[in-house]
């Protein structure tokens, strides 16, 4: 089966860092940023982005509504 | 168009059906259940909608979603149930939301009974609900203008976007009389709320519908909104009847079934000789000071009646200052004065002063 | 190439949430956006929000919108959808608002089979006035009017919503869900849709309670109010479908 490619664009600024979706992430892409957004947030980056497998779950589990999610065709 | 007996209660009910009202809800209360009664077997020939509510709090906030989607929708009550409404009111009145209530007080406070008073003056006029607002509040006392102000009410409330209400009491509402109807209303001439109402965001901005916001500026100029709307309908919509006060030295001030009332005490003291009129506020609020300021001009004294402990009493004497004197007659839990009784009051009054 | 499987619903309006960080209500209004796209019935949809956390819902939905009375949504919802019987109704609403303060209207929304749908947030607690007693707070629970536990003798016990409103005959669709894992997720948003489905096919009510996290009146980071809602909440209010006269999605 070949392997699924994802890609994934977080909206920083919307981003509150509750890391719902560092938790979900099966693959270990994301991560808190080091730096803060300007709601005073460290949000979270995904940092990893070859491991992704555009399985979603992140999206699924954002409170915020802040990611969106591709598949590499 | 001929004239038909008909009961206050339904008389006010067929009215509404003819000014376009095609919903309503409501919960059973003495003394008023006839109104629902009639709607709930005349609504349905007409293509409406009757619901018994499961109780007076779920009604004012049926007729609030009911008036977001801009149609035009009705509720009566009774003085412990118009109390139970009371917040939905408010909200109403802040959301801009038309809508007519009818409120056919009984006696009170508490449970009170079933008998006609006027004792919801002060809720209907003063506020009632929580902040800064105001009802368009209409004061019947005869069938025919029960008619013809619940033709009214659902007009006021579309074209000022406010909750009216119609005060009456029990003895409007079971008293028969011959009344003429107006022609039903063409409901496509109904005012277009298409600007404001919940209709669905198609092809265009969502509508929002609130009587809150979190900033204290812009509540602010959401209460001036209302302030200004106040004043164009305290400057438009005031409404009263004189009876026989051209050359009159005592005016007696009622309103609604006193009114009624007085005017055969007016009568009783013409025969005897003494220049008695009556002044009637129809719109109680908002209320006619200045035509009741002008008859201080040439009445010697105002005599107030009503059925509670002096309610609008309080408006009168707002209106006649320390011009002229102002007695007060009143019976009160749901005892209805007779006219010889208030007559002799009168007298009493003036055998007092000379 | 790069193929979009999934972005911000079109009915949110995109304005950002006031909810706390980790905080339930954001995931629940996005599930019931998605539905409302993929039903196709925004331009026909009113939100009714309730006094609440989420109070500012119908700011969130991208749709006409307004804010009911505490508990009195049931009954704005009612007189829409009387005045308006094809246009689509929702009500949201917060545990303080459906299971106390609003539980009249709720019950009689429902046993009249009022075809509206209702999104119940049952996070045990009074998120927006600081974490006091809800009917729905767990035995032994403190917040901050029991401040030494929900106590069963002079607090009573855990409100079962779903659990009462099977009974009634209106209902059409019923169900608790969570959404602490992505698979929760996806069933919560099949629930949601077949509540939804249940006003659309003019069957009754429809309502999908939904356990949700307070991280912030719980007094946990995010990931711990999950685990917390999972070990304490699930087995007091047990999950399922507890009515569907829905039948398959079709
Ligand atoms: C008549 C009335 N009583 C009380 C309140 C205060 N109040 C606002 S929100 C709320 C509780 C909300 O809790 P819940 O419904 O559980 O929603 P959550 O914030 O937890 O989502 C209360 C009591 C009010 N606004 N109106
Ligand atoms: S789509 Fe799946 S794999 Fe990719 S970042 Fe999100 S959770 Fe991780
Ligand atoms: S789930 Fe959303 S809000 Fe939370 S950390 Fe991730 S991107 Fe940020
Ligand atoms: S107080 Fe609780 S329910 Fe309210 S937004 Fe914050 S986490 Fe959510
Ligand atoms: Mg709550």
């Amino acid at each position: 089966m070949p392997k699924v490619k994802g890609y994934i664009e977080i909206d920083q600024e919307r981003c509150k860092g509750c890391g719902l979706c560092i938790n979900a992430c099966p693959t270990k892409v994301i991560e808190f940023s080091e730096g803060f957004n300007s709601k005073g947030y460290h949000p979270a980056e995904a940092k990893y982005l070859d491991r992704c497998i555009a399985c979603g779950f992140c999206y699924r589990m954002c409170p915020d509504v802040c990611i969106t999610v591709y598949r590499e065709e | 168009m001929e004239k038909v007996m008909v009961k206050g209660t339904e008389a006010i009910g067929e009215a509404a059906i003819r000014a376009g009202c095609r919903h309503f809800f409501g919960y059973p209360i003495t003394p008023q259940s006839e109104l629902p009664e009639y709607m709930s077997k005349r609504l349905p020939e007409v293509g409406g909608v009757f619901l018994q509510t499961e109780s007076e709090v779920a009604t004012v906030n049926m007729l609030y979603g009911a008036a977001c989607t801009g149609t035009r929708v009705m509720t009566s009550t009774s003085s412990p149930g118009f109390s139970l409404m009371m917040e939905g009111v408010s909200y109403m009145a802040c959301a801009q939301l038309p809508a007519v209530f009818v409120n056919v007080v009984r006696g009170g406070p508490g449970l009170g009974d079933i008998q006609p008073a006027q004792g919801d003056y002060w809720q209907a006029t003063k506020g009632g609900g929580h902040g800064d607002y105001k009802l368009i509040v209409l004061a019947p006392s005869t069938v025919q203008e029960a008619v013809d102000l619940t033709v009214l009410a659902f007009d006021l409330a579309d074209k000022y976007r406010t909750p009216t209400l119609i005060l009456a009491d029990g003895l409007l509402g079971q008293m028969m009389e011959p009344v003429t109807f107006p022609e039903f209303r063409d409901l496509s001439t109904l005012p277009d709320h298409s600007s404001w109402a919940m209709t669905g965001a198609k092809d265009r901005e969502p509508h929002i519908i609130t009587s809150f916001d979190i900033d204290p500026y812009i509540l602010e100029k959401m209460n001036l909104e209302l302030v200004e709307k106040y004043k164009e309908i305290e400057k438009n919509e005031v409404r009263w009847e004189e009876f026989m006060t051209e050359d009159a030295e005592i005016v007696i001030t009622a309103f609604g079934t006193v009114a009624r009332i007085a005017k055969s005490v007016v009568e009783m003291a013409r025969k005897d000789g003494i220049k008695v009129g009556l002044f009637r506020p129809i719109t109680v609020w908002p209320y006619p000071y200045e035509p009741l300021k002008k008859l201080t001009e040439k009445v010697d004294l105002f005599f107030d009646v009503e059925m509670n402990m002096g309610q609008m009493l309080e408006d009168v004497k707002l209106a006649i200052g320390d011009k002229k004197p102002v007695a007060f007659y009143s019976r009160m839990g749901g005892v209805v004065p007779t006219p010889t009784e208030i007559y002799e009051a009168l007298k009493k009054e003036i055998g007092r002063r000379v | 190439m790069r193929k979009l499987l999934y972005k911000m619903p079109e009915s949110l309006s995109g304005k950002e949430f006031t909810y706390c960080p980790g905080c339930h209500h954001g995931i629940v209004h996005r599930l019931v956006a998605e539905v409302i796209d993929e039903l196709g019935i925004r331009e026909k949809t009113l939100v009714v929000a309730p006094i609440g956390c989420s109070v500012f819902a119908y700011q969130f939905f991208n749709m006409d919108g307004t804010i009911a009375a505490h508990g009195r949504a049931p009954a704005v919802a009612t007189g829409m959808k009387r005045a308006r019987p094809d246009l689509y109704v929702f009500t949201y609403q917060g545990d303080g608002d459906l299971a106390a303060i609003g539980t009249a209207e709720i019950m009689h929304a429902a046993n009249r089979g009022e075809k509206i749908t209702t999104i119940f947030i049952n996070n045990a607690i009074y998120g927006m006035t600081g974490g006091q007693m809800a009917p729905t707070t767990l035995l032994g629970m403190k917040t901050t009017t029991t401040p030494y536990g929900r106590d069963a003798q002079k607090d009573g016990y855990p409100m079962h919503m779903c659990e009462f409103l099977k009974e009634a005959k209106g209902v059409a669709y019923l169900a608790r869900t969570k959404v602490t894992t992505p698979q929760d997720v996806e069933k919560t948003k099949k629930a949601i849709k077949k509540a939804f489905l249940a006003q659309i096919k003019g069957i009754g009510f429809g309502m999908v309670e939904v356990l949700s996290t307070c991280p912030t009146n719980w007094g946990m980071d995010p990931i711990s109010a999950m685990k917390w809602l999972e070990e304490k909440m699930v087995p007091e209010y047990p999950l399922g479908i507890f009515v569907d006269k829905v039948g398959d999605e079709k």
